[in-house]
């Protein structure tokens, strides 16, 4: 990590601590967000990170902004920088167009939703569904084929959901005609596809996995130092730290895969490969560290009261967000296919 | 445990791929040729010195020694380049791998001026084979406990004990040993010595131990009061302990502890292509990303060792979650392709299927078993 970064990531971490901490946390926990950190966040100026400056944004690389996320996924830090940054941003930057202000989500149009062009702009009527945040966001952006349509707060009824973490994934009731100014054609030979928003989709929440992960770890180790059974803290039962070495071996491993992911993304490397593989990873990690973290905590651990359940609810929710271990599992799987047996070294080391 | 998360990815140089391209062609002709096989746990049970003669030809044998010593003073992430060309291919790299992997690079590093001149420029070339000699009978996991004996007398040392678990001791050049050289005491990490013995010599009785599919790679060494002269002892008198656990994140944390299966998982794609249910495609591409995700943190690892650094618990998790791995993909391709395995057969994959599973109980032992090595992880997190 560079040090334009690290100075980054620890403003980040400062914002988080003095914007989200625990009561934040659990504020948010029906659905709520945290619009303080998200001001916070915007002064220090990363809520368009990784987004070019020409076009509105904050500038960096997609390594930053996936450090970034690992310091709010850590924080369970209830603020759609993922969408705003990684995906709607990129989207309105990728055509060319500038990025609003405010926060931001992103969808992919599905057969739900029908698109007509009539005098005044585009007809936009349907549904797209479990949109994250949507109900905090100003814009939606929407990848609709060859465009990205901006749709604003009264283009759509949000209704309301959460996933497991209690984090808003709202299905929106779309009914609008948007005017062309907010309707942006994907240049031809433009990397903006329904595959790389998934992509980018997934690597953010795998970046939001790793940092929740060692949230999880850290919170394990302590109660393992503090809690004594037998006359003595449980960390010092071997069977105990066997886990928490587990537990600390799996945040190790995915945390490497997701910024060797975000790195590939940077450096023109074999990205569709390094996502995939940095979420089937991470997904698996978040099923053993969440499953390792509550062994250790004992009850307590799986209580209301006690806040490990930010970090693990967060964990199994997002290992099913952009596509799971088996679906991304998947797609390896027919590259793997394709590339045979004396394509399967190549493509591992991205050297094809 | 802040050094644990300063891990960072790394990106090959891009000069490291002719190089790459280079052993991949090499290797290519050498397999069509028929001059090699590939197999499964070739760092263990190929040994070919002919092959290593060729490899130390082309100069991929103690790449990281100076030119003055016959290397091409080339970094950790090269050497990582070539090895891991090595072992995905499945050659036999067996006779030069500890030289290559903690020989050569502990005697550049404590070796005096006249041990460099007389060992290194040999194992670059790839005829001066090392085994190494850590275990005893008594001696497993715990390291420090070893009994061997170094007694100081005139001009030297004498050696006596036992060593165990040494791969290729029976064809080796020379073998470096852990002894204890003063008696213990409080610091049991204290008083061990490392030395180099010449093999063969009569006063070393070297005798096999079988693996259970009866192939011999492991020996057991006794030192009968064996002799050795001053000018063969490694580094300094006491200090084996830190020359050894140097020698460890060397050791424990390099590609060889995620490939020992690789050559099976690529032969079975080639089928399973063609015979395999398309359900369990997914399966070997959770095998393949797992895969991509492990080298990558073995590479951050060869990064640290590049830049000076010792990352030994970084080293344990690679070797922990690697190792592991191994028998994942063996178990994986023995479900998905449903072929019996037949160490005996003529094709590659029940052929490398047994090989996978008679060789897969070492893949969690050698090195440290993995208990050990959580238990060294657990230690870094403050918790032991």
């Amino acid at each position: 990590m560079n040090e334009i970064i690290s100075a980054l990531v620890e403003t980040v971490r400062e914002a988080c601590a003095a914007q989200g901490g625990l009561d934040a946390v659990t504020a948010c926990a029906g659905g709520g967000w945290n619009a303080a950190l998200w001001t916070a966040l915007e002064q220090i100026g990363v809520t368009t990170i990784s987004v070019p400056e020409e076009h509105g944004g904050a500038g960096g690389d997609v390594a930053a902004a996936v450090a970034v996320l690992k310091v709010l996924g850590e924080s369970s830090a209830g603020v759609p920088l993922a969408e705003t940054a990684l995906l709607a941003g990129w989207l309105i930057a990728g055509c060319g167009a500038t990025v609003p202000s405010g926060p931001m989500t992103a969808a992919v149009a599905g057969p739900g939703l029908r698109t007509d062009r009539q005098e005044g702009g585009l007809a936009v009527r349907g549904t797209i569904a479990r949109v994250p945040w949507a109900r905090h966001a100003h814009h939606v952006a929407v990848l609709d084929g060859g465009r990205v349509v901006l749709l604003s707060r009264g283009d759509f009824l949000p209704e309301q959901g959460t996933n497991l973490a209690g984090e808003p994934r709202d299905d929106l009731a779309v009914d609008a005609v948007v005017p062309p100014s907010r309707v942006h054609e994907v240049p031809a030979g433009s990397p903006i596809s329904e595959a790389a928003f998934r992509g980018r989709a997934a690597l953010a929440r795998a970046a939001l996995m790793a940092g929740a992960a060692r949230r999880a770890l850290e919170l394990a180790l302590a109660y393992a130092g503090e809690r004594e059974q037998f006359g003595r803290p449980i960390a010092k039962f071997q069977a105990v730290q066997q886990h928490l070495a587990a537990m600390a071996g799996e945040v190790l491993l995915a945390t490497v895969a997701v910024e060797a992911a975000a790195l590939a993304h940077d450096t023109g490397g074999d990205a569709d490969v390094a996502v995939a593989a940095a979420k089937v990873v991470a997904g698996q990690m978040a099923g053993v560290v969440a499953s390792l973290a509550h062994q250790v905590h004992g009850a307590i651990g799986f209580t209301e009261e006690h806040s490990l359940r930010h970090s693990t609810t967060r964990l199994w929710a997002w290992r099913d967000e952009a596509g799971n271990e088996e679906e991304w599992s998947g797609v390896l799987g027919r590259d793997v296919m394709s590339a045979g047996s004396p394509g399967l070294w190549p493509l591992l080391t991205g050297t094809r | 445990m802040k050094d644990l998360w300063g891990l960072e990815p790394v990106t090959l140089p891009e000069e490291l791929g002719v190089l790459r391209a280079d052993v991949r062609a090499f290797l290519a002709d050498e397999l069509s040729a028929g001059r090699i096989a590939s197999h499964c746990d070739q760092w263990l049970g190929g040994w070919d010195h002919e092959f290593s003669r060729r490899l130390g030809e082309r100069g991929w044998i103690g790449m990281a020694f100076p030119a003055r010593y016959g290397g091409s003073a080339s970094g950790a992430l090269a050497r990582f380049a070539v090895t891991e060309e090595l072992l995905a291919a499945g050659a036999p790299v067996a006779a030069h791998w500890i030289a290559d992997r903690q020989s050569g690079p502990g005697l550049l590093r404590f070796g005096t001026e006249e041990q460099k001149q007389e060992f290194l420029p040999r194992i670059a070339r790839g005829e001066c084979f090392f085994a190494a000699g850590m275990s005893e009978p008594d001696t497993g996991s715990d390291l420090a406990s070893v009994r061997t004996r170094g007694t100081r007398v005139e001009g030297g040392w004498r050696l006596g004990g036992t060593k165990v678990w040494a791969s290729g001791a029976h064809r080796a050049h020379a073998m470096i040993a852990l002894a204890r050289t003063e008696p213990r005491t409080a610091d049991r990490h204290a008083g061990l010595t490392q030395f180099i013995i010449e093999l063969p010599d009569p006063a070393v009785r070297i005798r096999p131990i079988l693996l259970l599919t009866g192939e011999h790679h492991f020996n057991e060494v006794v030192f009968d009061d064996v002799f050795v002269p001053d000018a063969r002892v490694l580094g300094e008198p006491g200090s084996g302990w830190l020359q050894v656990t140097s020698e460890l994140a060397m050791e424990r944390s390099g590609p060889e502890r995620i490939l020992s299966t690789f050559p099976l998982l690529a032969a079975a794609v080639g089928h399973l292509a063609e015979h395999g249910d398309p359900a369990g495609a997914a399966r070997v591409g959770a095998v393949a990303g797992r895969m991509w995700a492990l080298r990558q943190l073995s590479l951050a690892v060869a990064g640290r060792l590049e830049a000076g650094a010792a990352p030994a618990v970084e080293a344990a998790v690679v070797k922990d979650l690697g190792t592991r791995f191994e028998s994942v993909v063996t178990d994986t391709v023995r479900l998905l392709s449903q072929v019996v395995p037949d160490p005996g057969s003529s094709l590659p994959l029940p052929r490398m299927l047994a090989e996978s599973i008679l060789h897969g109980p070492g893949f969690t032992l050698r090195g440290g078993t993995n208990e050990i090595l959580r238990g060294v992880v657990a230690k870094e997190l403050g918790v032991r």
